[in-house]
């Protein structure tokens, strides 16, 4: 009879014995060796029925297919754009992923995007040998003008966001700031110094108490306290970030 | 020849208790990730960065990505005297076995051309501290988040005059009224298999088979010790 040797929700370290026997399964971030599953990872552990697997708590941002990510145009070439992406790799955005505008062959593409300039944008494709492609073309990606840059564990992103955009709209309500949460860690906020200042703090809190419970009615409070306005609950946005 | 009569050691110790250990994770807030170990009056930081992209290109490699590793001990670090400060043929040395002893448990697959930097600083030495290094730099590349079977916990075992003992200490390491042999040893808790094995001085086969044993029983000590470490960094309060 197989035996679950941790609980739900406890964090896990490298090497450590998940489970025994072959009744659960090795889920991401675990291996089995014999009959016993092993962390591959530091993590929390998560047993969804049979399943165990770990959820990453820190580590560099890992470029995925379809995340939308804020990054910085480092070179450009003669037909496309160099771009720095948080990661262990830059990605490369060419002409005809960046603009549905015609641009003759030997023209300055520097009028569209410059080195330092800031994007919003979507990964395309990533190869075995981390070569990224990304894509400026589709609903919210853009070019960043103002506002600021500030950066977050990458883990904590899907908190910052919450249930289908609900925390950051919260954010964005109270403060009136416009934010946009790249999934690759970096996050863009544009609004009045004071406020933008307040949201770079409820930041902050999210990102050190994603791992507690209650965390939107703490945000809350903690927005209606610096800012002395009765604050919305976030509304579920379907739209990108 | 003197023997050594005591049935304790000159500083109070049994034969296999290590000295006072305290670790903690996550001690370098700009690193991916970081951790301190001390084991009496040997400290060691450790900080990861990365994986980064790797320069010049040469160094890169297609299949996987590499790890560096960068063993320092501070000019106050020693025993009075000054340490010259930078790279030395014992520094180099030593940065290498610490990789070696480290790259069995990581897997860096998923990160082809690139780079997980690990510094390790030393601003105390009494003896150990290589071992004290690979325990450090094992908490931060878990702090890290990187793909890791196990962790690495490392001690240094010996004989003094005609006593095996655990985590030797300076004092113990110069004893010049018998024969001395320094071993240090890393090796992964969970399956038991040795990264590191050194030794300086001489030991019979027999002597040397029993101190292994003992530092592989002080290793899963130090595991513990450093698997708390980990935990109280993440836990919920």
């Amino acid at each position: 009879m197989g035996k679950l040797l941790i609980q739900d929700k406890e964090i896990v370290v490298p090497g450590e014995i998940i489970a025994e026997g072959m009744d659960h399964l090795p889920g991401q971030g675990t291996y089995r060796e014999g009959d016993k599953i092993i962390a591959g990872r530091l993590g929390l552990a998560n047993v969804e029925g049979r399943a165990v697997k770990l959820i990453a708590l820190s580590g560099r941002y890992i470029p995925k297919r379809n995340d939308t990510i804020i990054c910085q145009v480092i070179d450009v070439g003669f037909s496309g754009w160099r771009v720095e992406t948080n990661s262990a790799y830059s990605a490369m955005l060419s002409v005809k992923d960046a603009t549905s505008e015609f641009i003759r062959r030997g023209a300055d593409i520097t009028h569209y995007f410059n080195v330092g300039d800031y994007l919003v944008a979507k990964i395309t494709n990533v190869t075995s040998q981390k070569l990224i492609d990304i894509s400026t073309k589709g609903p919210g990606l853009r070019k960043l003008h103002g506002g600021r840059i500030i950066q977050v564990n990458c883990n904590k992103v899907p908190r910052i966001i919450g249930k289908a955009g609900s925390m950051v709209s919260m954010i964005k309500n109270a403060t009136g700031c416009r934010i946009t949460v790249g999934q690759n860690g970096l996050v863009w906020l544009e609004g009045e110094p004071k406020s933008e200042y307040i949201a770079i703090e409820a930041i902050r809190k999210i990102e050190q108490e994603a791992h507690l419970s209650g965390l939107t009615d703490r945000v809350k409070a903690f927005l209606e306290e610096k800012t002395g306005k009765k604050v919305e609950p976030g509304v579920e946005e379907p739209e990108l970030r | 020849m003197n023997t050594m009569t005591y049935s304790k050691r000159l500083n109070d110790r049994k034969m296999d208790e290590l000295r006072p250990i305290e670790a903690k994770v996550g001690v370098i807030e700009r690193a991916d990730g970081s951790a301190m170990f001390k084991i009496g009056n040997t400290w060691a930081y450790a900080s990861v960065y990365g994986p980064r992209n790797l320069y010049p290109k040469f160094m890169q490699d297609p299949q996987s990505g590499i790890l560096r590793v960068n063993y320092n001990m501070m000019p106050f670090s020693g025993s009075g005297e000054r340490v010259r400060p930078g790279a030395n043929r014992r520094a180099k040395e030593i940065s290498m076995v610490s990789e070696k002893a480290l790259l069995p448990v990581l897997d860096l697959k998923e990160f082809p051309n690139s780079v997980v930097d690990v510094f390790i600083e030393l601003p105390q030495t009494e003896a150990g501290s290589r071992c004290a290094g690979i325990c450090a730099a094992s908490m931060a590349l878990a702090d890290a988040g990187l793909n890791m079977k196990d962790l690495v916990a490392a001690v240094s075992v010996g004989r003094v005059d005609d006593k095996l003992l655990v985590d030797l200490d300076y004092s113990e390491e110069a004893y010049e009224d018998g024969p001395v042999a320094d071993i240090p040893i890393a090796m992964m808790p969970q399956s038991g298999k040795i990264t590191l094995l050194q030794m300086d001085g001489e030991v019979t086969k027999e002597d040397l088979r029993k101190a292994i044993g003992m530092g592989k029983e002080a290793c899963g000590r130090i595991y513990e010790v450093m698997k708390k470490a980990l935990k109280e960094k993440y836990e919920v309060q």
